[in-house]
């Protein structure tokens, strides 16, 4: 799964994408809320992430918040991937 | 149209509905609750056919919604996370109302005499008790804490005994007992530094204790509810405190905790394992491997076996628990993503949602395979109006 990231451009393959989007909706929407607006954990919405820098964003998804709920994904989605998923938080 | 067709019509169409709705007659104890969180819609079911009888939409974000019922098992009360309450009329297909109390909503409980909802929000934190009847509120409870007066989030609410119900604050680490014998002036106890990051509590069936599971260290914390002026202690203080904590990705919920006889059944939080704990004296009894982070660990009403789902990546896999051996003894894959188990009031058999395959899977308890499958889209949850009739919820 990890080798997916060989793929030179960083937009993941329309598959991947609906995956991706798939995931964000339900499995970070667990604690973030099916629309993002926050649960337990803050809401994702691009007003939200506005001052959060995309390195930030990165580190969060990739290696979680230790001490916090947030879990590290990075088992399951590529840097590339992550990427692409921070693009589409912030997009109104 | 002229009026004396106008009322010919009228009495033919009274008639008519009339006849309908006594063909339709049906009884209350085997309905129940799909919820489907991406459409905003539920599904009122009938659980001894099982087939569904009809459909209600436009009741807003659901995911991380919960039911309760009226005692008479007619309405349902759904809280969505939009901070939606809706009460559904199970008889008549039909919403009788809706408001948006909230901006962010997780649970809520209905009173032992079936006259208050309370509900528990996110934002703004706190409780907030309405009439069961019109929906109307009655009191806000905001869960104020700390010196600069934050609001916290409320998880775990639960109706307890003698016009109580009890709550925690994730944000604040207190347990508040809301004593509503004058709903309008809820008197507040308060019990604080009860264990870091409290994320969901239950009522043990019997009404008795009150626990609130703990993710930011090991343990959880109980009250007891006949004695609360003893104070909250501390279960398992030390469980895992070696073993290194694997990550959540979901949280797990305690209102499916289950006991059975003598045993309480916990999901540990960070260990793919179920938790046994002798109500006697508190401590662990055995630490049951499972295949993934559990998120409900519901026992069959007579207590002889445990049904547990699991958090991402492992929820298409349900594991069923024999209690008179304490070990697994059968691995299913019904489907991605179960999100939730609902078991027939006597149990012979459970309901699954699996969201993934937007289908209701049921299965015989005894013979642990499938007998029916429902469609539904994206289900997420399903309540039975056995319910009603249970402490806590
Ligand atoms: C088990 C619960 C849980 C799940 C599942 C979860 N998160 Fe989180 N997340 C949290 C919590 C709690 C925080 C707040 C951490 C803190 O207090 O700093 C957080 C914080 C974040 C932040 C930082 C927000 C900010 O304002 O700094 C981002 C970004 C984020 N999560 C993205 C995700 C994504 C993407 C997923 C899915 C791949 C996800 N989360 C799944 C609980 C969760």
């Amino acid at each position: 799964m990890l080798l997916c990231g060989s793929v030179s451009a960083d937009e993941p393959a329309p598959a991947k994408q609906q995956e991706l989007r798939n995931l964000l909706k339900h499995d970070c929407g667990a604690c973030h809320g099916l629309q993002l607006k926050g649960g337990l954990g803050p809401p994702l919405l691009p007003e939200a992430l506005a001052d959060k820098s995309d390195v930030l964003l990165l580190d969060t998804i990739q290696n979680g918040r230790p001490g916090t709920a947030m879990p590290p994904w990075k088992s399951f989605l590529t840097v590339d991937e992550t990427n692409w998923l921070i693009r589409l938080l912030r997009q109104p | 149209m002229n009026p004396r067709y106008f009322r010919f019509f009228a009495a033919l169409l009274a008639l008519l509905s009339t006849a309908c709705s006594h063909t339709e007659l049906r009884g209350s104890g085997d309905l129940g609750v799909v919820i489907e969180r991406e459409k905003g819609s539920v599904q009122i079911v009938n659980t001894s056919q099982p087939s569904p009888l009809s459909r209600i939409s436009d009741l807003g974000d659901l995911s991380h919604a919960s039911v309760v019922f009226s005692r008479d098992q007619r309405y349902a009360y759904i809280f969505g996370r939009d901070g939606g309450l809706s009460k559904i009329d199970l008889l008549q297909d039909k919403l009788e109302k809706r408001i948006v109390q909230a901006g962010n909503s997780i649970g809520g409980a209905i009173s032992q005499d079936g006259k208050l909802i309370a509900v528990s929000n996110y934002t703004p934190g706190g409780v907030k008790i309405f009439s069961a009847e019109t929906l109307e509120q009655i009191a806000d409870i905001p869960a104020v804490y700390g010196e600069d007066g934050r609001l916290s989030k409320v998880v775990g609410l639960a109706d307890a005994s003698d016009h109580r119900f009890v709550f925690t604050l994730f944000d604040a680490d207190e347990i508040w007992i809301a004593d509503v014998k004058n709903p309008k002036q809820p008197a507040i106890q308060k019990f604080k530094n009860i264990g870091k990051q409290p994320y969901d509590a239950l009522l043990t069936p019997d009404g008795r204790y009150y626990l609130a599971g703990l993710f930011g260290e090991s343990g959880l914390a109980k009250l007891d509810m006949w004695q609360p002026e003893a104070g909250v202690q501390r279960v398992l203080p030390d469980y895992g405190k070696h073993d290194e904590k694997l990550p959540v990705y979901k949280m797990p919920h305690l209102q499916g905790w289950t006991s059975s006889g003598d045993w309480l059944f916990v999901p540990a939080v960070g260990q793919h394992e179920v938790l046994v704990i002798d109500k006697h004296n508190w401590q662990l009894i055995k630490r049951i491997p499972v295949v993934g982070q559990p998120v409900f660990v519901t026992a069959r009403p007579d207590g002889r076996q445990v049904w547990v789902n699991f958090a991402f990546p492992d929820n298409q896999q349900v594991q069923v628990v024999d209690v008179k051996d304490l070990s697994v003894i059968k691995t299913l894959q019904p489907g991605k993503a179960v999100l939730h188990m609902e078991f027939t009031p006597r149990g012979e058999a459970v309901w699954l949602a699996v969201r993934d395959e937007d289908r209701v899977m049921v299965y015989d308890t005894e013979t642990l395979t499938e007998t029916a499958r429902l469609p539904a889209d994206k289900p997420s949850g399903i309540f039975f109006s056995s319910r009603a009739n249970q402490l806590g919820l």
